[in-house]
């Protein structure tokens, strides 16, 4: 130990450390821990961190049966663990080289369908293996040891001078007494705050100007189009059929609002078709056409059943009665279906007499207002 | 030696040199020896909460793997790809660039598959994790804190789900996305504009996927890698809980330090998890994209379901009557406001206040590290137990038509077995479990009183046949045992006590002797079964007090 001595440029202080430095250095010497076995030294670093090993279940006795048939096992499943790592890689590189290719191919089966299960069967199992390896390589080959450590509760020591030291600084700002800092921060942190939100408000669009939940690409004389484009007359479809179709505007088929279901009715539907009040003459002889966005969370409603006459909505099975103006009789669903009027222009194609006359899709809170 | 050679404790290997050296300039000696010393305790269920951790370790590397390939534009392009049924036909260029990591991407679909696999254990992990730790009553004081950040975890586990899979933006995901954004348009007062805001318009808009993307690869992951990192470090500072036992108290953790043994059991355990997930990427199909085709606003298929974890409020969206709630002013509540937003809302809000309403009910304001077994606390345990089945009578509705079709079942007869089923189903899983706790706890102290049933059977000098049952411990002058019941299992069967050694190892011939087995069982016992002599001695019951013993020796 070099005695205190000052370095040119401090005011003073020990270049050696004080004595609150270093813990049990000063109890165990270079010379001391010189004297003691590896194990030894195992279990006293241990014991400074609150860990007693209680009782230790010895490995196999080295050159033992035991101990040969585990690391027999072991090596294996490492072994084998590479083995099929190899293999994988192989699949991997060598599609298309001097194995088939893998890309995708329209026969079925073959080496594209077999490439991606044994690049991930392969994988998987090499890497499984490697788990396993290791599992068995702690069960079988080490010994199995039973330690404990202390749990501390938090010390009234640490609690009490870290308030001082807290309490302490807080107590220079002064801010308690000093109110008119304090009524600025107030009023400062509000405006930054208010200030560093404000880019978000690019985000906020007004919902209700010109109606868009409400209104959709039909208007009046608007040919009613298949998926394909082409318009349909009331001859083409037979009774009981049903057929999407789209407004005939660019990018119609791929509208989120519009896609509608033309019905042909059987005869002994028209018989009992009751339409909603007011919206009789909204169908067109037998035909009759409804949105097909379902008015309970919007996905299509795809599956007609001509014999109960029911179209049911795959998402969430809401039922919508076609002969009692797609009023909904089972399900989540609480409004009918929109009705689109229609009739046929001068050359006997459909066309739509207007929009929608609500909005078609799911219910919002301001639905009934516009 | 050459300790000799120089001054003692100076490094004479090259390692021991190098060591020095980082220990020199960073002084991690100290920290590096209590981590290696941390003691982790030794059962089963304290790995399923590493095996979410490791499912996200693998959904990292193989997301970034996707991201060099995925494009979430939804500009409408026409496929030119490799997979042939699909060439010319018009879809976005996020859906295309999906196509073309699963088919013109060498191993692109093994990644992505493995991708989906892990998404679907790292939730179910967390789950299973939640679940133990919900019914052994880890989450008590001091570890509330954790259990909230558990429970965040889970909801931004399921927002990484959902954002995930929409996007593909093949019909399945977009049939998703649709009824989101029905849901987004459900909330009174505000809904419309927060769909506005959400989707910058009317559903679908340009930008939702570029935002659902930013979402899923930056904003959730960075809030979850965060998140895990509070999780983990209140749990090294609080230290494991542990099952009671033998030397086990509420002061200490008894277990495996990391350092040698545990270090290389989790590792194992993550190349399991890894091998496992990488296997079903390879081997079991999973969102074949390709088959749904692309999004079309106007087309659906039958039995779209969402991963399982949302399932239930696919369910719950089914079963929900149909009740509009219209108010004065023309003002209407959707129904589909109530099952898809107010009852996960009150789920969560349930399961992250758990804690506290307990807290509050049992006035048990006590700290806790030990873990109580669920028949001890049979409130709890039966009010979880509702909880899941309410859960599981929702999830099962969310496939109720696949189930209908399956079984040949009427669908609405399925709604009307849902929207029953999830009133009286939870009540009557309560009371059984109720039941079965109690039933559990009877007999683990019927065994401490009058002992283990042995199966041998008796007869008496005066003809009376009995079953001889063995103790656990000391009995009083009545025959019954006096060890009071710890919270620990207690054993039930007379291997269990040591009734026979362990098996001599060995697959096709020994390769042990059975005499050193024995000498080393002998050895090796200690605490409880110890103590007593393994002598079967009396019946255990009650009224063999008063009767005449055959001697002992």
């Amino acid at each position: 130990m070099s005695a205190p001595h000052t370095t040119p440029g401090s005011t003073g202080g020990s270049e050696t450390p004080g004595p609150l430095h270093g813990g049990p250095d000063e109890e165990y010497t270079p010379e001391r821990l010189a004297t003691m076995t590896r194990e030894e030294l195992d279990l006293l670093g241990a014991r400074y961190d609150g860990v007693q090993v209680l009782h230790v279940d010895p490995a196999p006795e080295p050159g033992s049966r035991v101990e040969k048939a585990a690391v027999r096992q072991v090596a294996m499943t490492f072994a084998l663990a590479g083995l099929s790592a190899f293999a994988a890689f192989v699949v991997y590189a060598g599609s298309g080289w001097f194995l088939p290719d893998w890309q995708w191919d329209i026969t079925e089966g073959g080496w594209s369908a077999l490439f991606t299960p044994l690049i991930g069967g392969l994988g998987g199992l090499a890497l499984t293996l490697v788990g396993v390896g290791m599992v068995l390589f702690t069960k079988k080959l080490l010994p199995h040891e039973t330690a404990v450590q202390d749990k501390h509760d938090g010390s009234h020591f640490d609690r009490v001078t870290t308030g001082a030291s807290l309490m302490g600084g807080l107590n220079t700002y002064g801010l308690a007494r000093r109110k008119l800092i304090t009524r600025s921060l107030v009023f400062m942190g509000g405006g930054v705050g208010l200030m560093l939100l404000m880019p978000l408000g690019g985000l906020i669009r007004n919902p209700n100007v010109g109606n868009p939940l409400g209104t959709t690409s039909w208007t009046e004389g608007m040919r009613l189009l298949r998926g394909d484009g082409s318009p349909i007359r009331p001859g083409d479809q037979q009774p009981g059929s049903l057929e999407t179709v789209f407004p005939a505007v660019p990018g119609g088929n791929l509208e989120s609002d519009a896609a509608t279901m033309l019905i042909r009715l059987r005869p002994e539907q028209v018989s009992l078709e009751r339409p909603r009040e007011g919206q009789d003459d909204f169908g067109y002889g037998d035909y009759v056409a409804y949105s097909k966005i379902c008015t309970h969370a919007g996905c299509p409603v795809s599956l007609y059943e001509q014999e109960t006459s029911r179209i049911l909505c795959p998402c969430h099975q809401s039922q919508f009665d076609v002969t009692q103006g797609a009023k909904p009789v089972f399900g989540p669903a609480t409004r009918p279906l929109p009705q689109l009027p229609i009739t046929v222009d001068d050359e006997g194609f459909f066309v739509a007499r207007s929009d929608y006359i609500e909005a078609v899709g799911p219910t919002y809170w301001n639905r009934e207002r516009i | 030696m050459a300790r000799t050679a120089t001054a003692p404790g100076v490094p004479t290997t090259p390692l021991g040199k190098a060591a020095l050296e980082i220990d020199d300039r960073l002084i991690v000696a100290g920290p590096l020896r209590r981590t290696l010393n941390k003691v982790f305790p030794d059962h089963w269920s304290f790995l399923l909460g590493e095996i979410a951790l490791y499912s996200f370790v693998i959904l990292l590397l193989s997301g970034t793997y996707l991201t060099f390939y995925y494009d979430a534009a939804m500009t409408e392009v026409v496929y030119e790809g490799t997979y042939a049924p699909m060439r010319g036909l018009e879809m976005t260029a996020a859906y295309e660039s999906t196509l073309k990591l699963s088919f013109d991407v060498r191993g692109g679909l093994f990644i992505r598959q493995l991708h989906h696999w892990a998404a679907l254990l790292f939730v179910a992990a967390i789950v299973v994790h939640l679940l133990r730790i919900f019914f052994t009553g880890a989450f008590r004081r001091p570890r509330e804190t954790n259990w909230l950040i558990g429970v965040a975890l889970l909801v931004l586990s399921f927002a990484m789900g959902f954002t995930g899979y929409s996007l593909p933006d093949d019909l399945l995901s977009g049939t998703g996305l649709r009824i989101v954004s029905a849901i987004i348009l459900s909330i009174p007062v505000v809904g419309t504009w927060v769909h506005w805001a959400v989707f910058d318009g009317d559903y679908v808009g340009e930008e939702i996927l570029g935002r659902m993307y930013i979402v899923h690869v930056l904003i959730v992951p960075a809030i979850l890698l965060g998140l895990i990192a509070v999780h983990l470090l209140m749990l090294v500072k609080q230290k494991h809980t542990q099952f009671p036992g033998p030397g086990r108290t509420e002061h200490n953790v008894v277990g495996n330090r990391l350092f040698p043994a545990f270090a290389v059991k989790a590792g194992g355990l993550f190349f399991i998890v890894f091998g496992v997930c990488a296997a079903l990427g390879g081997l079991v199909q999973i969102n074949p994209v390709w088959l749904w085709g692309p999004y079309n606003p106007a087309q659906v298929s039958a039995a779209s379901q969402p991963d399982w974890y949302v399932m239930f409020l696919d369910g719950s969206t089914r079963l929900f009557p149909a009740w509009d709630i219209n108010l004065p002013g023309n003002y209407t509540i959707p129904a589909l406001f109530w099952p898809t937003v107010v009852l996960p809302g009150i789920i969560f809000t349930l399961l992250a206040a758990y804690p506290v309403i307990e807290r509050k009910l049992t006035r048990d304001e006590a700290s806790h590290h030990l873990l109580q077994r669920p028949r001890d606390v049979p409130v709890r345990t039966s009010l979880g137990m509702m909880a899941l089945a309410f859960y599981i009578v929702l999830m099962f509705s969310g496939g109720n038509d696949v189930i209908a079709e399956k079984f040949d079942i009427s669908l609405n007869a399925m709604t009307w077995a849902g929207r029953i089923g999830l009133v009286i189903v939870p009540p009557i899983v309560y009371l059984l479990t109720y039941r079965i706790c109690l039933g559990l706890q009877k007999h683990d102290r019927e065994v401490l009183e009058h002992g283990l049933e042995t199966g041998v059977i008796r007869r008496l000098p005066h003809g009376e046949f009995i079953e001889v049952h063995q103790p656990l411990g000391p009995v009083d002058e009545h025959g019954h045992g006096q060890l009071a019941y710890g919270g620990a299992p207690v054993p039930k069967r007379m291997n269990q006590v040591g009734g026979a050694r362990r098996a001599i190892r060995g697959f096709f011939s020994p390769i042990e002797e059975p005499a050193r087995v024995e000498l080393e069982q002998r050895r090796d016992e200690h605490g409880l079964s110890a103590a007593e002599s393994r002598e079967l001695t009396t019946s255990g019951r009650p009224s063999d007090g008063g009767r005449p013993q055959e001697p002992r020796d």
